[in-house]
């Protein structure tokens, strides 16, 4: 009897042991970055590294935000994001809505287009769009960052509305029979039941934008309008980097996407996992 | 003869309703998808470098795809990340979701550290990445050093840039280990139980009842992961970046991939013909690879309906 216990005791032990040592490895380059940030430049390069700052300076954060126009990108790219959660909150779920709860004819074969639209490889439409924004001299302009956000993001409209199957049907009939018009159903009943899926939507819009790199480098040349995706590479020299105040930057520019994470957690899980298990 | 009439103004009335609210979609995937679409596979017959007019060229640009040798680099790169890095990410993520599975005290905070990175921009994730695999600065050479392991040049070693690049990878794996997780706990528990009692050990377990019943989960992040490697850019683009519209492809081009290649034809060389042909052909591979995938997936995805065979 005490042997099975201590056994499954061991066990347990084992278990976790193995757990952090997995999980260690996804946290280990945290550390790294954040141990770079309060260097001095001398302990950034020694070899071999260390973990723990000789001496704790905050030297790099203030570089961070000095030597480059930190302020200048990071409130770029919360303008970016920003636009860009607003601009896909207003769009997504109107459409969504079409397709769980109108019934008109038009709404399978949309849906099946909407589907489809999520497996173009973005290379095929990247050259035309940048010629069309180029048209329209909006590049240099975070405009083609967030103006798309505003007619409905593919995989989040699909994602609202695998949501919206699910709100009950005589939730939206007792609306209608009592003389609401199609708009006020949409507005004071499915809106507020959507709730967590807008959610949802909305960080993952943020997520994106917020992480995202390569539209900035195609579109953005003016340094006024860099985002920090882009700004970020001012640290890099002719032959040398400075570590230092890149990880420092870094590690800023990370904040508030965990902040948002911390905050939302568990919606990020019931998104992830609605596309892939149904 | 009323009621009719009535009915078909209703069904006018829901089109009307229906085209309204998904006008934005309507609209926005005209000018954002279905145009674009349209213009890139015009643009791929011909000759455009953004201050002339096209020119059409027929085929060229099709063809010059087969004597172009950094064409063919960079598919061959783009082939092997891929042929390495699916069967990494699924394998890691499925051990990695059965560790998070067992039920040990602080299951949920092991989980979120396992997912923030995915969260991470990917500038500072590439950056991050660089400093790591610094030779004589960084962590994963210290650590392989005190494992009396090799310490490869990594990103300045032609043969260590593609297992760099998938280290790096690797770091992000954890959506599809959530997704794993999910599927796990659709897995019913009485049936290992009830195998348990029989005598049958973990892995007989595993083969026998959790493999089958997640099989649809595992095509779906199959598919997923190599559409992704396929597409693969910011990693090692960030991994060798060189100035910030430029990156190296790192020595001898070998972490230049087929997105790099084609990114630098379009807004380096401004051979906007020839990258806009390269993206179809990229869409044609996803295409073929995706399907042989749903077309293999008959002899070795279980559905839960045709279990009573």
């Amino acid at each position: 009897m005490a042997r099975t216990k201590s056994a499954r005791a061991l066990r347990r032990t084992g278990q976790t042991i193995l757990i952090w040592a997995f999980v260690l490895l996804f946290v280990f380059p945290f550390l790294v970055m954040a141990s770079t940030s309060f260097k001095l430049p001398d302990d950034v390069f020694s070899a071999p590294p260390r973990l723990i700052p000789e001496t704790w300076t905050l030297q790099n954060f203030v570089q961070a935000v000095t030597e480059i126009p930190f302020l200048t990108y990071l409130g770029n790219s919360l303008l970016v994001s920003g636009l860009a959660v607003l601009f896909t909150l207003v769009a997504s779920p109107l459409v969504a809505y079409s397709l769980a709860k109108i019934g008109w004819r038009g709404r399978r074969p949309l849906l099946l287009i909407v589907m489809a639209t999520m497996m173009l490889p973005p290379q095929v439409t990247m050259v035309p769009l940048f010629l069309l924004w180029n048209g329209l001299g909006a590049t240099d302009s975070i405009i083609p960052l967030v103006l798309p956000a505003l007619f409905g993001t593919p995989f989040l409209i699909f994602m609202i509305r695998q949501f919206l199957t699910g709100v009950p049907n005589e939730l939206l009939e007792a609306a209608r029979i009592d003389g609401a018009s199609e708009w006020r159903t949409y507005w004071a009943i499915v809106l507020p039941q959507a709730r967590p899926a807008l959610i949802t939507a909305g960080i993952f819009q943020f997520v994106w934008s917020w992480t995202d790199f390569l539209n900035p480098l195609i579109y953005l040349n003016d340094p006024s309008k860099y985002t920090l995706s882009i700004g970020l590479y001012s640290f890099f020299g002719e032959h040398t980097v400075e570590w230092g105040p890149l990880m420092a930057a870094s590690l800023l520019f990370t904040i508030p996407a965990l902040i948002i994470f911390v905050v939302f957690q568990r919606f990020f899980v019931g998104g992830i996992s609605a596309g892939a298990i149904k | 003869m009323s009621t009719a009439r009535a009915s078909r103004r209703g069904a006018r009335r829901q089109t009307l309703l229906g085209l309204a609210f998904a006008s934005p979609f309507i609209i926005g995937g005209a000018i954002f998808i279905v145009w674009p679409t349209i213009a890139s596979a015009l643009y791929s017959f011909t000759d455009f470098n953004l201050f002339q007019a096209p020119r059409f060229v027929g085929i060229a640009n099709y063809s010059q795809m087969f004597q172009d040798p950094t064409f063919w680099k960079a598919l061959v790169n783009t082939a092997v990340l891929t042929v390495f890095g699916v069967p990494l990410t699924i394998v890691i993520s499925l051990v990695g979701a059965h560790l998070l599975n067992l039920p040990v005290f602080g299951q949920p905070i092991y989980r979120a550290l396992v997912y923030v990175p995915t969260i991470v921009p990917a500038v500072v994730g590439g950056y991050l990445w660089r400093w790591m695999l610094n030779t004589e600065y960084g962590f994963v050479n210290y650590f392989l050093g005190l494992l009396h392991l090799p310490q490869p040049l990594w990103l300045d070693d032609p043969a260590w840039g593609k297992p760099a690049i998938l280290l790096m990878c690797m770091w992000t794996i954890g959506g599809t280990t959530i997704i794993y997780l999910a599927a796990l706990k659709e897995v019913p528990a009485e049936l290992h139980e009830a195998a348990q009692l029989d005598g049958a050990g973990f892995f007989a377990r595993f083969r026998n009842i959790t493999w089958p019943t997640i099989s649809p989960v595992t095509l779906f992040q199959t598919i997923v992961t190599i559409i992704a490697y396929l597409q693969i850019f910011t990693q090692p683009y960030l991994l060798t970046q060189t100035r910030l519209n430029e990156s190296s492809g790192g020595p001898g081009q070998s972490m230049l991939t087929y997105a790099m290649y084609l990114y630098q034809n379009a807004f380096v060389f401004l051979k906007m013909g020839y990258a806009s042909a390269m993206a179809w052909v990229l869409f044609l591979i996803t295409l073929v690879v995706t399907l042989l995938l749903l077309w293999s997936s008959r002899r070795w995805v279980h559905y839960g309906s045709d279990e009573e065979r």
